[in-house]
Parts: structure tokens; sequence; C-alpha cells
């Protein structure tokens, strides 16, 4: 079996499992947020009436809390939501419940690695597409809905098809101007956005290896833009120390057998692959940068779960010391620990020097919720994940997602800009 | 029978079903109003109860948000008609017992119309469309989506 198999074999109390068998995993952990928080409490009170018992939850423990799309508050409803998901937690004694403006918050997935929430070998369910991020710590990492979401918290279990596994090889170690944005972009590109729909994706080969654990996450994070049921990279002891420093132990790391199997495996030369930028309307529109660079820009958005994590902003830094941008730029660091170190080490005085507005950590703009939301015609670079119609505002404004290098690069001139030629 | 509401479009997204800026709703009247806003602002004074959407590929790829579902049922769209469907708004619309999702091959697709008077027969797998006097084979549910479904949502399904 491979990693996703065995995981879902053990959760389910099987000895082995295969692609299509249908199974109920017994979850871990499962995380809702400011959106998918009263989505749960909304089917918890349809529960209500008709009689089906809501008073407990399966384990308190192994649920927790964000605060992320709508916050800091945009407007009264989504205060009200920030209040009834506080009320929930209360009421259900969940303690881990980050709040904005008490300290470490942040976006969910972010948060769901900064803090070592979910941990090699678990099974780990998320009332948000985007889950699928912390399958780069060997966890098998799931989005689910309001619905199946309540279903978890009450009964800690839930049912999956076993999903078959398309192996991604990257060979060789990135260059310097490249992020792993650029190569899932690619990915996403050639197999396109229904190409693992039902799927697992698994990294692996030397390249992942060389990757930092920030990297691989990016990776994950995108699988859901290929339709994929998780993303899944084999833990190593790169993930061990940086859960080792979170304070995470005594959990037991799955691997796949020498023998698993896998759908189809997909080949990719670190030293052939250029920087990357997916065009409007989808995030698998992609070009080379370079064959584009030029289109003139009105914005540039370095945010988000998949673009704002600790190297996202080192790597921004980099293209924007000493330098201005040219066009609107703002950088919402991911998480409150991020923001933190970003600012000892120096790059929020390099990001407001060179004119960018610096936010707080939120989804904002990046789902078309607040702080920085476009208009119409406006076209944003931007570090994000998806650039459907109305993604980030105006039904007919435009993004371009690519890495946070070429964000940065392309603030600085003011048009689609390949770092190598700033 | 339901009226057709066809939209001759791959990867309608959830961003289209109900965009982002909604998501703090969760009145379900309230989401209704601004179902498929990002491609028909007028969809939830066009639909009646029991009407069928019809859409090409990977109908609802995107957000988990259970509001796509719940914004076109609760306008009165009793099943989505589409080559292939993205998996979490599949799940939501069967594990929330809120509409069924129906998937046609491609020359299925094109043959249904838009306004056309449909009947569903989940029992035999058929669709029929009075309009036209045709009949076209859905793909069958996977037993486990056809218990849940016949249970009326994952909360009332029981395993076995």
């Amino acid at each position: 079996m491979n990693i996703t198999e065995k995981i879902l074999a053990r959760a389910s109390g099987k000895s082995k499992v295969a692609p299509g068998d249908i199974i109920f995993a017994n979850v871990d952990k499962a995380m809702i947020h400011d959106v998918s928080g009263p989505g749960v409490i909304k089917v918890f009170e349809k529960l209500q009436k008709q009689g089906i018992p809501t008073e407990k939850l399966w384990d308190s423990s192994k649920v927790w809390v964000a605060e992320d799309h709508f916050v800091p508050s945009a407007e009264k409803i989504s205060a009200e939501n920030i209040v009834k998901l506080s009320k929930f937690t209360k009421q259900y004694g969940i303690q881990k419940h980050f709040k904005y403006g008490m300290g470490q918050y942040g976006i969910c997935h972010t948060l769901s690695h900064e803090e070592a929430m979910v941990l090699p070998g678990e099974v780990y369910v998320g009332g948000d597409s985007h889950t699928n991020t912390t399958g780069a710590l060997g966890a098998f990492a799931c989005g689910l809905g309001h619905t199946d979401v309540a279903y978890v918290l009450l009964n800690g279990k839930i049912w999956f098809k076993v999903p078959e596994t398309l192996y991604f090889k990257l060979n060789g170690k990135l260059p310097e101007h490249m992020m792993a944005k650029d190569l899932i972009l690619k990915i996403i590109g050639d197999i396109g956005t229904e190409g693992a729909a039902y799927e697992a994706m698994q990294f692996g080969g030397s390249g992942i290896s060389e990757m930092t654990v920030e990297s691989r996450l990016t990776l994950c994070n995108m699988t859901t833009e290929a339709g994929a049921k998780n993303g899944i990279i084999e833990p190593d002891q790169k993930v061990f120390d940086y859960l080792g420093q979170r304070g995470a132990t005594g959990y037991t790391p799955v691997h796949g057998d020498d023998d698993a199997q896998y759908a189809k495996v997909y080949e990719y030369e670190a030293s052939e692959l250029e920087p990357t930028i997916a065009k409007p309307f989808s995030p698998e529109n992609i070009a080379v940068v370079r064959d584009i660079a030029g289109v003139e820009l009105d914005k540039s958005y370095i945010g988000s779960c998949t673009g704002a994590k600790y190297e996202d902003l080192e790597a921004a830094a980099k293209i924007l010391k000493g330098r201005q941008v040219r066009i609107r730029t703002e950088i919402l660091p991911a998480a409150i620990s991020i923001y933190k170190r970003a600012m000892e080490n120096g790059l929020i005085k390099i990001f407001l020097d060179a004119g960018v507005t610096v936010g707080p950590p939120t989804c904002g703009a990046c789902c078309g919720a607040h702080m920085g939301v476009l208009a119409k015609d406006e076209i944003c670079i931007s570090t994000t994940n998806r650039n459907f119609p109305g993604r980030m505002g105006h039904v007919e404004s435009q993004t371009y997602l690519a890495s946070p290098l070429v964000a940065a690069a392309s603030a600085v001139t003011g048009k689609i800009t390949d770092p190598r030629d700033l | 029978m339901g009226k057709v509401i066809k939209y001759e479009k791959d990867n309608i997204d959830t961003d289209v079903i109900i965009p982002g800026q909604y998501l703090k709703l969760h009145d379900y009247d309230e989401i209704a109003k601004h179902a498929m806003e990002g491609i028909d602002p007028d969809f939830h004074s066009k639909v009646q109860k029991g009407d069928f959407l019809v859409a090409g590929r990977n109908f609802g790829c995107g957000s988990s948000r259970e509001h796509a579902p719940i914004a076109l049922s609760q306008c009165g769209i009793k099943g989505v008609i589409a080559v292939s469907f993205a998996r979490i708004f599949y799940r939501n619309a069967v594990d929330g017992g809120f509409l069924l999702p129906i998937e046609v091959d491609e020359e299925t697709y094109k043959k249904i119309g838009n306004g056309d008077q449909i009947e569903v027969d989940i029992g035999t797998n058929q669709i029929k469309n009075v309009t036209k006097n045709q009949t076209y084979a859905m793909k069958p549910f996977s037993e486990i989506v056809a218990k849940i479904i016949s249970a009326g949502g994952l909360f009332k399904y029981k395993p076995d």
C-alpha cells in the first residue's frame, strides 16, 4: 500500500485497503473556521429540529478552530459569526480556538503546521477545501463541507472512497529563481483542474527531499486546484525537525510500502522548469512568465495560506529590499507567528520602505471577502491559489497566480516580470 | 417534471455559484438570492421548485462551501445534471441531502436543451425529456451514494 492507503487502512481498522474501497475512517483531528463553523452550527440547529442529539462532540480535544476568512471582522454579519463561533467553542469545551486580537491566530492551514495541530500518520479533516495543505506533513488531510464536518464532530468518523494515487516525481533541486508554486502551477497546467479529481496527489523524488517543509506545503495546498481529494508527501527528518521545533512528540509516522502502487507517475526535471504563472480565469491556464512578461498590472497581492508563509515573505523581501513598488502592493503574513518573525528579521521594514501596505493575517481578498478586493477591470498578480471569475472581487477583475518571487518582481515594475529580468 | 436551466460551460466553480463575499451568510433564503450570481444574477427568479440545472464538466470545482448546493437547492433546484462534478460539491449535495448530482455523458449533455421539461427517475437511472420525447441514461450512483440519497442525507444513513 502507498502512504494514503496505509493511513486510511489504519484509520478504518483494516489490514488492507485498495483504491475504490468505501471505508469509514476514524478522524484524528478536525478543524472549523469562521465560515465553516457557523455552517456547522446551522447543521446542528437542523439536527436538533429532527431530534438528532448534538449536545456532545465526539472529542472536543481533537477539534480546533481558526478565525481567518472575514477577520478582523469585515462588517457586522462577520462580527456576529465570530461571536457565534466563540459561543460554540465555549459550549462544547473546545480549548484550541485561535482568536484574532489574542496572540497567535492566522489562516487555518497555516496554523495547522505553524502550531503543529496535525501530525504525520493522522487523518485530518477541515471545513475548507485547502485542508489538503497539511498532507505535506505526511497526514491524510482532506477538505469537507459543513454537513460532513458536523458528522465528524458528532461521530468522530466519516466515509471516504479510497483514492487512486497519482505520483509526481521531481528530479533535482529547483533553482534559486523558482519556488514550489511554479512547479505546482506547471503540474496543474499539465493535468488540468479536473486532472486529479477524487484522487490523491503524492509528491516525491530528490527535488522534494531538497525542498523545505514550507515549500512542500505549497505543493499540497494547490492539489485542491487539480480536484484532488488529498495531497501527500512521505514525512522525513525535515518534517520531524519542523514539528519538533513546535513541540510535537509522540506520533507514529506512516510510510508507503516498497511495493506501493500508483495509478500514474509523472516526472519533472527541475532544471527544465521555468517560472510559471496562471492567467485568468483558471489555475490550469498557465504560461511561462517570460512569455507573457510586460502585461500591465494594477496590483500585487502577497498573502494567503499558499503564498504568505515565512519563506514566501523572505522571497518577497529579497526582491523588494531597496526597491520601490510601482503598483498597489499588499503583504499579509499568514499567521501572527510569521508576522512576528518577519518583524524581528527586518522583513516588515523592507516591505514598508518599499511602499507596501502590510496587513494582518486573513484570507481577506484571496476569497473576495475584504481587505483589498478587486474592482471591475482591475488586474492583480497574486500568490493565492485560485483565479476563477470574481474570486478576488468583481467578476470582471482579473487575477494572475504566481510565486512570491514573481509577484514581488512584478510589483516593482508594475508589469508581469520574471525575477531574473529585474 | 421540471424545467431545464442550462449553462453550456465547463468548470462552473463555487465562486460563480455563490461568490465569496456571501460566505458570511448562513440564512438559507439569503444565500439563495445570490445563487449563480457570478454568471446569471437573475437565476433565483428564474427557478421554480423541481427545476434542473444542466452544465458541462467539473461542476462545482473550487471551495468546500456548502453554500453552493444550499443556494441552488433553496432556489428550488432538484438536481444538477453535469458531465462530471468536483468532489466536495458532490459530497455536499449528497451528504447534506440538498440535491441530486446526476452525471450524464457528453452526448446527453448536448441533447438536453435550455427550457426542456424533463423527468429524472433515479430508480431506473433514466432521464425523460418530455419536450423532445427522448430518453437518456444517467450514470448510476455508487452503492453508498444511492443509500445516502435514499436515506435523505448522511445523518439519516445507517452504515451496514
